[in-house]
């Protein structure tokens, strides 16, 4: 029964996982470059929903402000960071990332100061199901999770904007020449990953209240691990991740002679897995243009 | 003199500076005396020029990102830490103690460079920037449950005292130490085989350059230099935890690499000596949650100065306000017996040329070769 338990509690972490890992996947296999700063935006949106809950006391209204704020945010990121830095060496992209990423940490600290705020959201209580005390949150995770999943994997399938986000990821200059804004795809994967990152935010705040300005960093750097896991640029795979990386860090609290390294297991299989299988679970194999 | 033809005195310019500030400070320190606080100031400036160089030969030369080098520091620090325990029992604290437990802090760091590097060094980019944190996270967070004995777990370890100024002049001798390793290597065979795999990879293995060999090499003689570092720093400290060699910490030497320059060894000496001195002056003025407003500052300059220095865009706007042109033709040289064997049509070919442009280039064939010369012929 405590294994059962267990196993629930890693799909409740898991599910901020994959969700996080949803933008993240997006953002990487479209514009190819590791957002950093994604997991601040986590951050940001639990703040914003921590400032509009104590402001209106409507719960909808802030999560609904907090997706919009930073939807705002990541393409405003997007538009001043990044897009100079297009066709630039990945390098300079990635340290610009990092340097977002600490804007973002510094700036949350200096506006809301550094000791951690309760927000107390969504109460739903527990719920007795064949002996098992499982928390009602926990289930809504789950459940909103997977509808995210499918509802990205339609929107990529079945919409224009979907296949140009495709066709984006394959060959940049060759869908430039298709007549594709490839700059407006990239704006429009980033708007959908820094929304993913809110709603990630409000269910980091259900599963555990207290709000930090450097919350979102190491959820963020694992849930990269979860997108690697499970093959980067794949959306079920990005899901599939998160959910593995969950109930193994859960796995690993529960047995008390290696709780304490749970974090470098993490990241152990990481290595791992990029050693053994760098494409993840469920990526495909690409080969390498000159 | 035909040997001193080739002399470069640019080349030597920063030992020569290094040195003369060290004796300076040295005969100081002997003479009139400093502070403590000064003593430790300059202490962790040393440690932060050891670390910028050292990062540099990853970051700027090879052209990988590494966020792991405050894991290597943390192995260094301990099992330096450790030994220097061991032998100050039999050797007292003596310099012959600090050289032992310096080199195989070094050592240790640099093995495990090999450990890490032998299979990470197959990724590239951002992979190889996850894994390298991924290092430092697994280091941290094993030497934070190692039992009290052992490495003081938790709590830390605590190093034996050493005298502040023989770990003053050990850290000017390691800096030296450090610009000839990496200025050297960089000048060498060697060094050029590690810019080209960062210039064009595939390129650089078709020349038939070992590509892992390279690679391991720089990533190498960087943590060796980073367990070096370490050493320092937790003799300096008296003390060794494993929550300061964060992940935080590596990107603090990353911003001194990136503020100096990618890729400019002076540079990263100029940076790592002020950041150290900024930070420590802002640290008394900026209390309490004000503190962070650094941290922004840091932020912000770094996102500008990378954009500013990698933009396609701003290419043209870069080159026509470079600052070492504007000061080259500010500065004219009109002695006419001064000769300037780099300057001429050789200072214009590009050193970095793309790899689609050299693809692209249409051959023309030669048309003179291609029609015989039939005038010749007939004859």
């Amino acid at each position: 029964m405590d294994f059962i338990t267990t196993l629930i509690n890693g799909l409740s972490i898991g599910g901020i996982y994959a969700m996080i890992a949803l933008g993240y996947t997006m953002v990487y296999g479209i514009a190819k470059m590791l957002n950093f700063a994604h997991g601040d935006i986590i951050m940001v949106g639990g703040y914003t929903i921590y400032v509009f809950l104590n402001m209106t006391g409507h719960p909808a209204i802030a999560i609904i402000t907090a997706i919009i704020f930073c939807l705002i945010l990541g393409v405003t990121i997007e538009k001043v960071a990044y897009k100079p830095l297009r066709g630039a060496s990945p390098l300079a992209v990635l340290i610009t990332a990092i340097g977002v990423s600490y804007l973002l940490q510094s700036l949350a600290q200096i506006i809301f100061g550094s000791a951690p705020k309760m927000v107390t959201i969504f109460n739903f209580g527990t719920k007795n199901i064949g002996g098992l005390r499982i928390q009602i949150s926990t289930i809504v995770t789950l459940i909103a999770t997977i509808i995210v999943m499918i509802a990205l994997s339609l929107f990529v399938k079945f919409t224009k904007m979907g296949r140009a986000m495709i066709a984006t990821s394959e060959d940049k200059d060759a869908t430039q020449l298709m007549g594709i804004n490839v700059n407006g795809v990239i704006t429009v994967t980033f708007a959908i990953g820094s929304s993913l990152a809110a709603i990630a935010g409000l269910f980091y705040l259900m599963k555990s209240p207290s709000l930090t300005n450097t919350l979102g960093s190491m959820p963020g750097i694992k849930a990269f691990t979860a997108a690697v896991i499970g093959g980067i640029g794949s959306i079920p795979g990005a899901m599939l991740g998160g959910f593995l990386l969950g109930i193994v860090e859960c796995i690993s609290y529960s047995i008390p002679v290696i709780a304490p390294y749970t974090d470098a297991i993490e990241f152990l299989i990481l290595i791992v897995i990029l050693l053994v299988r760098p494409t993840g679970i469920l990526g495909k194999k690409r080969r390498e243009k000159v | 003199m035909s040997k001193l033809k080739g002399f470069k005195w640019k080349y030597y310019i920063n030992y020569a500076v290094v040195f003369v500030v060290g004796l300076i400070l040295t005969l100081m320190s002997f003479t009139v005396g400093l502070e403590q606080s000064t003593i430790y100031l300059l202490e962790k400036m040393l440690i932060a020029i050891i670390l910028a160089v050292s990062l540099n030969l990853v970051v700027g030369f090879l052209g990988e990102l590494s966020l792991g080098h405050a894991g290597f520091m943390c192995v260094g620090a301990y099992l330096g830490g450790k030994i220097s325990l061991i032998l100050a029992d039999k050797l007292g604290t003596g310099p012959l103690s600090l050289i032992i437990s310096l080199t195989v802090g070094g050592l240790c760091a640099a093995i495990c460079g090999v450990i890490i590097g032998l299979p990470a060094l197959r990724l590239k980019g951002d992979y190889l920037a996850i894994v390298t944190l991924g290092f430092g996270e697994i280091v941290k967070s094993i030497f934070q449950n190692t039992s009290k004995e052992s490495f003081g777990g938790a709590l830390g370890l605590d190093t034996p005292r050493y005298d502040k100024y023989t770990l003053f002049i050990f850290g000017f001798a390691l800096v030296l130490l450090t610009l000839a390793v990496v200025q050297n290597l960089m000048r060498s065979k060697h060094g050029r085989a590690i810019t080209s795999i960062r210039d064009n990879e595939i390129a650089a293995r078709a020349t038939g350059i070992n590509v892992t060999k390279y690679k391991l090499m720089a990533f190498t003689v960087s943590a060796f230099f980073a367990g070096i570092a370490g050493v320092l720093y937790s003799f300096s400290n008296f003390k060794v935890n494993s929550y300061t060699f964060g992940y935080n910490y590596s990107i603090e030497i990353l911003v001194m690499v990136v503020l100096g320059g990618i890729g400019s060894i002076n540079g990263s000496i100029i940076s790592a000596a002020l950041i150290t001195f900024l930070n420590t002056k802002l640290a008394t003025i900026l209390t309490g949650d004000k503190a962070v407003l650094q941290n922004l500052f840091y932020a912000v300059i770094l996102i500008i100065i990378v954009i500013y220095n990698n933009s396609p865009a701003l290419k043209g706007f870069r080159e026509k306000y470079d600052l070492k042109k504007m000061f080259s033709r500010v500065v004219k040289h009109n002695d006419p017996s001064v000769i300037r064997d780099d300057q001429g049509k050789w200072a214009r070919i590009p050193t970095k040329i793309p790899m689609d442009e050299i693809l692209s280039t249409d051959v023309q064939p030669n048309q003179s070769t291609l029609k015989p010369d039939k005038s010749k012929e007939d004859k």
